[in-house]
């Protein structure tokens, strides 16, 4: 089986999740989806005006950083599970690393390295265009109420 | 005060207290994740904001300074319902180099935080 068949024969597919998206938090700071794999997903933060913390230098604001980690990571686990359910973050650590230059979109991309029957360990980065480089790191779990398994 | 467009993403105002402002984001689709409730990336904001506010304010009584953000811990505690949230920084020390600030999210009580976070400022005066 090629790359492209194994994914079809998943479940849980993160690109329809965004494209039958139309509202809500995500959509208003124009998160999209990237890329994935069998346990981490990759989405996108293109820059725009209204994410501008520093209006002086123009460099975003690091909430929307946050926000996408946050949804890159709660994916990831997701695509372990091979399952939508639903879940909640129970804490998320973030070290920003340096500011995204201005202009530039953010991929944020996430990993689950651990699901338990109710806790999902996540960690990630984000960067502006070199991996090597990156913006941000991130180290999150999140609890599924009524357990994942 | 100014508020960046960010801010204005996430509808807040703000209100001036006595050692922190409090800022107000209204319940809005603009800030909610799953159905009916508050994305958990607009309650880190929201808290990020209410540090920054207070270290503003703090700072300004020693006559400024700029800072940039080393990282910022979440904690989670109960989902944001179709309320406004509320949210307040706290300066637990203000050093020559470095700012650690606590900051709470609430709805309906303050003694009964939906989130709170720890965050440290590098600081430039």
């Amino acid at each position: 089986m090629n790359e492209d068949d194994a994914r079809t024969a998943r479940r849980f597919d993160p690109k329809r999740l965004f494209e039958g998206r139309f509202a809500g938090h995500g959509a208003t700071l124009g998160i999209e989806y990237h890329n994935h794999g069998a346990d981490w997903a990759e989405l996108a933060l293109p820059y725009a005006q209204k994410l501008i913390g520093a209006p002086a230098t123009g460099v975003i604001a690091s909430g929307p950083i946050l926000a996408l980690m946050d949804m890159a990571t709660s994916v990831a686990v997701w695509l372990k599970l091979d399952l939508f359910k639903p879940h909640a973050t129970l804490d998320l650590r973030i070290d920003y690393l340096r500011p995204a230059r201005a202009g530039r979109t953010v991929i944020g991309r996430g990993e689950c390295y651990r699901i338990t029957r109710s806790v999902a360990f996540v960690r990630g980065q984000a960067h502006d265009g070199d991996p090597d480089n990156p913006v941000a790191n991130v180290a999150a779990t999140f609890m599924a109420v009524e357990g994942y398994r | 005060m100014t508020i960046p467009p960010y801010a204005e993403l996430l509808g807040l105002s703000i209100e001036p207290g006595e050692h922190a402002p409090t800022l107000v984001m209204p319940f809005a689709m603009d800030v909610v994740g799953r159905p009916g409730f508050l994305h958990g990336g607009a309650i880190g904001g929201l808290l990020e904001m209410a540090a920054i506010t207070a270290l503003e304010q703090a700072l300004a009584t020693q006559g400024g300074g700029r800072f940039k953000p080393i990282g910022l811990t979440v904690d989670y505690m109960r989902g944001g319902r179709d309320k406004p949230t509320y949210a307040r920084g706290t300066v637990i020390r203000l050093g020559t180099r470095v700012a650690n600030v606590e900051a709470i999210a609430w709805q309906d009580d303050p003694d009964n935080p939906i989130a709170s976070a720890r965050t440290n400022y590098l600081i430039a005066r």
